[in-house]
């Protein structure tokens, strides 16, 4: 049960008041209240002209929050059962960032599995802070990195015993779970930080029955993206802390780089978000699940495609898997899921979260409807007997070890010249090299270029992945480290 | 007192109907279902507000539904209806004896218990013993189904609300594919007139003409519906309704109609200028 009255909103409630003052605007925004833009207005709506407002006394200030963002922020906390909450409104990235940069200093060590977001890597060479990573388990078969495992994370703590925190991505894309508690119970004895990047795991805090959140498990910190299952606004996410580390020293490093000009659009939505969930939270992702759930038994009826689920659960590198995933294997029909990906949008008007080299993924969250689900499932249906073919001669990993030759900050700023990426091999990157979404690096700055590397981007950029991270708009060319 | 029903046809027309008196007001899991007895219709019943059938006029709609494709092919024996809570197009499939099965497959339930005690005129064959109701999604039926059906006919709603998943790509291609190697499909297709209408007739013809080689569209005068003017989509692996058609074979079934006739079903085809372009800047 929650302890404070979660059928608030402060921030919602003093937008409303501000609107009924009928205030008259000589601070910016300069489109005030949407009168100098019509266009936008139109497109937007009035209303939400109407609160895209600054700062002032009776909306608070996001930097040093006093009074309704402060009460809002408690809420938050309360809700999330963490002893402080943040409203970001720069991306669930700048939440990741701080996290790292609260912990880290130059030249100290986290240690980390590999194939966590590009933010996480950015926030290492931000802040200089020398990676250890994890090996993550692999799924041979379905060729998915998993989460971690035990005795990877003994092994990383042993041999590097001054390592400040350890950084888990919980879940990961696909919904695979580590064991968050015993990690966390582990890196604790060590005096170790947890920190966690639940970008995909808001709803883990409201739904039933769900896996264990990061701030239940005793994480110090996490990064909660509201609004990819949670229904808050694009850009909008939460950072949350436990009470081993000082409030105030988490806020000053938030705002060394999060914007002065906090978005109230965000910020209601973020509050608004939250209420709604805590209040109904169970209910929403309950729907959420049974609709996963049978979307999953469906597909795997199709044949072909395996939509899988808690039968990876080992208790290990898949402590417990998220059910509201709808994450799908596309090999054995023939087609890389960044191709299913494709056709699903350009010939059914179907779009997923995203296709890589062999599965596919779909969010289910707060506004989903079966009837949308019925199109998705009797789509991959079609795609499935209009498409299908041999699978010979397909990736079948999505995930290759790195090997680290220098700390990403070195890497980065070290003098770079441009080779092609075909020739690349044996150099150590300057960049990154990733598909997005899910913006997981392929490389990442300091790591060797391999052969098969440069295989692996060939065959991701021959199937139609998006790929991004080079200075190189056409990824022909990349940056690498003059050694 | 006044009492009227008003149906926006578009943001700025408007359809009204004089209303006698409302017999039923209700909200299933999925819209909202009204019935209204008038003068000038008769009963007649809407779904979120938009005219379904009336008394007076859901003769025509039914009649081209049915006979235009049995006309076509009078061997058809095994039929899957998708939509047609109302019961008027299996009214009219239970006429030909020669039908063996009919499975109706509607997502509302509600739609049909109301028609059946209110509208008897088009519910009045539901009990047939060739008739077989599924309350589902006609998407998700027609998924599981291969090789089945010599007739299809899509008589759903307007391609939003339930009826979103009847206008789609993986629908038809389903439908195809449920369908046997001489099989019919038929499909409500929305008027051409009104733009945005016509983009939905003008999306399942497109999507229609993907699967299936010989695809043809055919229209009729509905006073109750937006504009009036509507169209069906008939599409098949196999048969021409225009060189198919066994005009003697019909004609001797002696099922009578008032609206179909086999002249009708030639000069059906038959449509006006700005139709045949919409349609040919569909396919492009």
């Amino acid at each position: 049960m929650h302890l404070l009255d979660q059928g608030k909103a402060p921030i919602y409630e003093a937008l409303l008041k501000y609107k009924s003052m009928r205030v008259v605007p000589f601070d910016v925004p300069g489109h005030k209240q949407g009168r100098g833009n019509p266009e936008l207005t139109e497109f937007l709506g009035e209303k939400c002209l109407s609160v895209d407002v600054n700062s002032m006394k009776p909306l608070d200030n996001l930097a040093h929050p006093v009074s309704v963002i402060k009460e809002a922020e408690e809420l938050a906390a309360d809700a999330f059962g963490a002893d402080h909450a943040f409203f970001m409104v720069n991306g669930t990235t700048s939440a990741v960032q701080a996290m790292i940069m609260s912990v880290c200093k130059q030249g100290e060590k986290i240690i980390m599995p590999r194939n966590v977001h590009r933010s996480a890597i950015n926030a290492l060479i931000i802040s200089g802070a020398i990676p250890v990573y994890v090996n993550p388990g692999v799924n041979n078969m379905l060729g998915i990195p998993l989460g971690m495992s035990m005795d990877e994370v003994k092994r990383a703590i042993n041999e590097n015993p001054d390592a400040k925190a350890i950084f888990i991505n919980n879940p990961t894309y696909y919904g695979i779970c580590s064991d968050l508690r015993a990690i966390t119970e582990l890196a604790h004895r060590h005096n170790m930080y947890v920190l966690v990047d639940e970008a995909h795991g808001t709803h883990f805090y409201f739904g039933a029955d769900m896996p264990v959140s990061a701030m239940a498990a005793g994480a110090d910190m996490s990064a909660v993206s509201m609004h990819k299952t949670g229904g808050s606004l694009t850009q909008s996410s939460f950072l949350l802390k436990n009470a081993r580390l000082s409030t105030g020293h988490v806020r000053q490093t938030i705002n060394l780089t999060q914007t002065t000009s906090g978005s109230y659009l965000l910020l209601s939505s973020l509050d608004i978000s939250r209420r709604n969930l805590a209040l109904d939270g169970k209910n929403i992702f309950g729907k959420a699940t049974s609709l996963a759930n049978y979307a999953r038994e469906e597909i795997n009826k199709i044949g072909g495609y395996y939509a899988f689920s808690t039968e990876l659960i080992n208790g290990n590198s898949v402590f417990d898997f998220d059910q509201t995933k709808l994450s799908i294997h596309t090999r054995e029909i023939g087609l890389a899921g960044i191709e299913v990906y494709d056709i699903l949008r350009d010939d059914y008007g179907i779009q997923i979260e995203f296709g890589d080299i062999g599965n596919i993924l779909a969010i289910i969250s707060v506004g989903d409807r079966a009837l949308a689900l019925e199109r998705l499932v009797s789509s991959l249906s079609e795609i499935k007997r209009l498409y299908m073919k041999d699978k010979t001669g397909m990736l079948d990993h999505e995930y290759i070890n790195p090997e680290v030759v220098m700390a990403p900050q070195q890497a980065f700023y070290s003098e770079q010249r441009s080779v092609a990426i075909k020739d690349s091999t044996g150099y150590i990157s300057g960049e990154f090299v990733m598909a997005y979404p899910p913006g997981i690096p392929i490389l990442a700055p300091g790591e060797r270029i391999t052969e098969e590397i440069i295989d692996y981007i060939a065959y991701a950029k021959s199937k139609g992945c998006f790929l991004t991270g080079t200075e190189d708009m056409d990824i022909k060319n990349i940056r690498v480290v003059e050694v | 007192m006044e009492l009227w029903y008003t149906e926006q046809h578009t943001d700025d027309v408007r359809f009204s109907i004089k209303v006698d008196k409302p017999l039923y007001t209700g909200q299933s899991e999925f819209q909202r279902i009204d019935v209204f007895i008038s003068k000038e219709f008769g009963t007649f019943f809407t779904l979120d507000g938009l005219m379904m059938v009336t008394e007076k006029d859901e003769f025509i709609y039914h009649d081209m539904i049915v006979h235009v494709p049995m006309a076509t092919n009078p061997n058809i024996k095994n039929v899957l209806v998708i939509g047609a809570g109302d019961g008027g197009t299996v009214r009219e499939l239970t006429r030909y004896s020669t039908i063996e099965n009919i499975d109706m497959v509607e997502i509302d339930k509600l739609v049909v218990d109301v028609c059946r005690e209110y509208l008897p005129q088009t519910a009045c064959k539901l009990d047939d013993p060739r008739v077989h109701l599924y309350f589902e999604d006609g998407l998700k039926f027609v998924r599981s189904k291969a090789a089945a059906y010599d007739l299809i006919i899509v008589d759903s709603t307007d391609p939003f609300g339930p009826g979103e998943g009847l206008f789609t790509k993986e629908f038809y291609g389903n439908c195809s594919k449920a369908l046997k190697e001489d099989g019919i499909l038929v499909n409500q297709h929305e008027s051409p007139y009104y733009k945005e209408y016509a983009r939905s007739m003008q999306r399942a013809h497109k999507r229609i003409k993907e699967f299936f080689p010989v695809c043809r569209v055919y229209q009729a005068h509905i006073p109750t519906y937006p504009s009036g003017h509507w169209l069906f989509g008939f599409a098949s692996k196999t048969y021409d309704p225009l060189t198919d058609i066994d005009e003697q074979a019909w004609n001797s079934l002696e099922i009578k109609t008032k609206y179909y006739n086999t002249e009708i079903h030639k000069g059906c085809f038959a449509l006006p200028n700005y139709v045949k372009e919409l349609l040919v800047s569909a396919e492009e």
